[in-house]
């Protein structure tokens, strides 16, 4: 699943990320109610928690580092492991699957020449299952970074894949033209 | 009827600007805020909502200002969470509530607080809504700036804190407890009721839980009226609800609809019917976690808790599958058993090993390695899971299992026969679902 890249790397919190938890700690009724949140800091940064990211949510929260494990691993957003660069998630759930999610799926394992959990050996692309998005009525779907692309086609993957290869990240579907 | 005469809880879908602040105040938002807050006490704000009739929005139904009143009087610290979770399969309502009016939600959220007089409330959204996130916590931000949160709300003295929390991908955290405990900074397992949250639950205090839908349907009330609510749905459903409506139909999409709606004119006039070439051949109305009616029964239901009620099925969220002749049923209920197995949190045995059982009956059956015991065995496992869990979760497995088999059996029993077509890997891409 993961790109190859050494994970005993040390790391210690970019400035923003360090601020970031700060405030959170200060805003959460506890310290450790701020663990998600904390995680969350720490993933927008580097992609994952890394060894060093449990030592600092262990000291900086006061919970026990089994406590920072068992949460890291019950939440499948949460990565402790570095990852693709781009992980297509793409909905197998039963709205997306009457609508024709089985053949998006065999259309990316083919672009991709890689099958569902697998990375791709450049570390470009990861293609993964997920369970229902909340797109159910634009299926087929899938998410990749903070963004949802609906009513998948292989046309629309194709050019999808296209631009990420290109370095682009194609506008999402969620990412309405808002008025600000 | 159609669907722009009811727009109680839809004014600004599918607008570029109804997420702004400016927008919602000039179309009157935050008015039932400084009602509120100019004139009723807690306790009136809890009537005037149990007198309106409304009923969680989240799956269950249960009438928003009775829970409310179970908050012990005088508790010195009560916690409130709006659910944002929204990960039932078929359902995707809350996502336009937040998305095209973050400010509506936020507003019934301040009102509900205020209701159970808490200084602190989280809107818990799920992880995958990452834009979203960022949508609402502007909003709150706004809202903030414009001294609708924070310390002495418009000069009343009333204080509320507000925090945007983001889930991480665990369909169980929508499970009231599951979220309380991974808010807490735990794995987000449910806990054993009692006792109830609204006694004792996040950090050992009193806690009120609602969906987004649910308090997104306060400011109407308290602006105009318990008449005006009433005015639609039925006695025992009243008020408009989202229906969330996904597959082949002609406009899928998200609706607001009177409740009491007879389906037949909300799938004909509404929702235009299937696309072509497709003929209606089953519904799951309320999410997947509520039986599936064929159908020629859903025909004849209203869409309100009583009708679907008596049709032996459920409202829940709202979330509705329509299912064409086309699909597999057998392929359909692999796919929500999958889901369930994969989503069970672990801790009851029954549902740990129930859901896994049923995925491998299930995927054993469309191998063509079914044996005419299986169904039997479907049936067993299932009474050895309903009802005796910690969380309803595996009710919510067994609920499809056993309709789909009750109402669909002949697909069943035809993989069992010895002409069975060849097993699913012809159908299946390559590595798909094999764990
Ligand atoms: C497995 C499971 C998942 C649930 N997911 C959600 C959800 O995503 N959103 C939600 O509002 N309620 C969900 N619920 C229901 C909540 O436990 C709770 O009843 C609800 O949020 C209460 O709000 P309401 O009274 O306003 O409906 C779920 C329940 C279970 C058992
Ligand atoms: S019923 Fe299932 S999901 Fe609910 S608490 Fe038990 S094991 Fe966890
Ligand atoms: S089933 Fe795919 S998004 Fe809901």
């Amino acid at each position: 699943m993961s790109k190859p890249m050494d994970t005993k790397a040390p790391w210690s919190p970019a400035p923003g990320t360090r601020a970031r938890i700060e405030a959170l700690v200060a805003r959460y009724p506890t310290k450790a109610s701020a663990l998600m949140p904390c995680i969350w800091a720490i993933q927008d940064e580097i992609g994952h928690v890394p060894p060093a990211g449990v030592d600092l949510l262990v000291e900086t929260l006061g919970v026990t580092r089994a406590r920072v494990n068992e949460v890291l691993t019950f939440f499948t957003m949460f990565r402790t492991e570095p990852q693709a660069d781009h992980v297509l998630q793409v909905c197998h759930n039963i709205s997306c699957h009457i609508l024709g999610a089985r053949p998006v799926i065999a259309h990316l394992e083919k672009k991709l020449g890689v099958r569902m959990g697998e990375t791709t050996p450049d570390g470009k692309f990861a293609l993964e299952g997920a369970e229902c998005l909340g797109a159910c009525g634009h299926g087929p779907c899938l998410q990749l970074g903070k963004h949802l692309y609906e009513n998948l086609t292989p046309e629309k993957i194709d050019r999808m894949l296209e631009s990420l290869r290109r370095g682009e990240i194609p506008r999402a579907d969620t990412d309405r033209e808002l008025e600000d | 009827m159609s669907p722009n005469d009811y727009r109680m809880l839809s004014a600004r879908f599918g607008r570029n600007d109804g997420h702004k602040l400016a927008v919602y105040e000039a179309e009157g938002g935050y008015r039932a805020l400084r009602t509120v807050l100019s004139g009723m006490k807690p306790v009136d704000v809890r009537e005037q909502v149990k007198a309106a009739g409304l009923r969680g929005r989240g799956g269950a139904g249960f009438p928003t200002g009775v829970k409310w009143g179970f908050v012990p009087e005088g508790a010195d610290q009560v916690y409130f969470f709006v659910n944002a979770d929204e990960s039932e399969p078929g359902t995707f309502k809350d996502r336009y509530l937040l998305d095209y009016d973050p400010h509506q939600t936020i507003e019934g959220t301040i009102i509900s607080s205020y209701a159970v007089r808490s200084n602190l409330a989280f809107i818990y959204i799920r992880g995958e809504f990452g834009w979203l996130v960022d949508r609402v916590q502007k909003a709150v931000d706004e809202a903030y700036a414009a001294g609708y949160l924070g310390k002495n709300i418009l000069g009343s003295g009333y204080d509320l804190e507000m925090i945007v929390h983001k889930g991480a991908g665990a369909y169980i955290c929508g499970e009231e407890t599951g979220l309380i405990n991974s808010v807490a900074g735990r794995k987000g397992q449910p806990s054993i009721k009692p006792p109830f949250p609204a006694v004792s639950g996040f950090l050992g205090k009193p806690t009120i839980i609602n969906n987004v839908e649910s308090v997104a349907s306060v400011p109407f009330i308290i602006n105009d009226g318990v008449e005006a609510y009433r005015r639609n749905g039925t006695e025992k459903s009243p008020g408009t609800k989202l229906f969330s409506v996904s597959g082949p139909v002609k406009r899928p999409g998200v609706y607001e609809i009177p409740l009491g709606l007879p389906f037949r004119d909300f799938f004909n006039d509404w929702l235009g019917g299937m696309v072509e070439g497709e003929k209606l051949k089953a519904v799951i109305v309320g999410g997947s976690s509520v039986p599936v009616l064929p159908a020629e029964e859903i025909m004849n239901c209203n869409l309100d808790y009583e009708s679907l009620g008596q049709a032996g099925t459920m409202l829940g969220s709202g979330g509705m599958i329509i299912i064409p002749e086309s699909s597999d049923m057998v392929e359909l209920i692999q796919v929500l058993m999958h889901f369930y197995f994969d989503e069970s949190c672990g801790q009851c045995t029954p549902c740990r090993e129930g859901t896994g059982w049923l995925h491998k009956i299930v995927k054993r059956l469309r191998k063509g390695e079914g044996t005419p015991e299986d169904l039997a065995l479907i049936e067993h496992v299932c009474a050895g899971m309903a009802g005796l869990t910690i969380c309803p979760l595996a009710d919510a497995a067994v609920m499809p299992m056993r309709s789909f088999l009750a109402k669909f059996r002949p697909e069943f029993e035809a993989l069992i026969q010895e002409t069975a077509p060849a097993g699913p890997q012809s159908r299946w891409p390559r590595g798909e679902r094999e764990n």
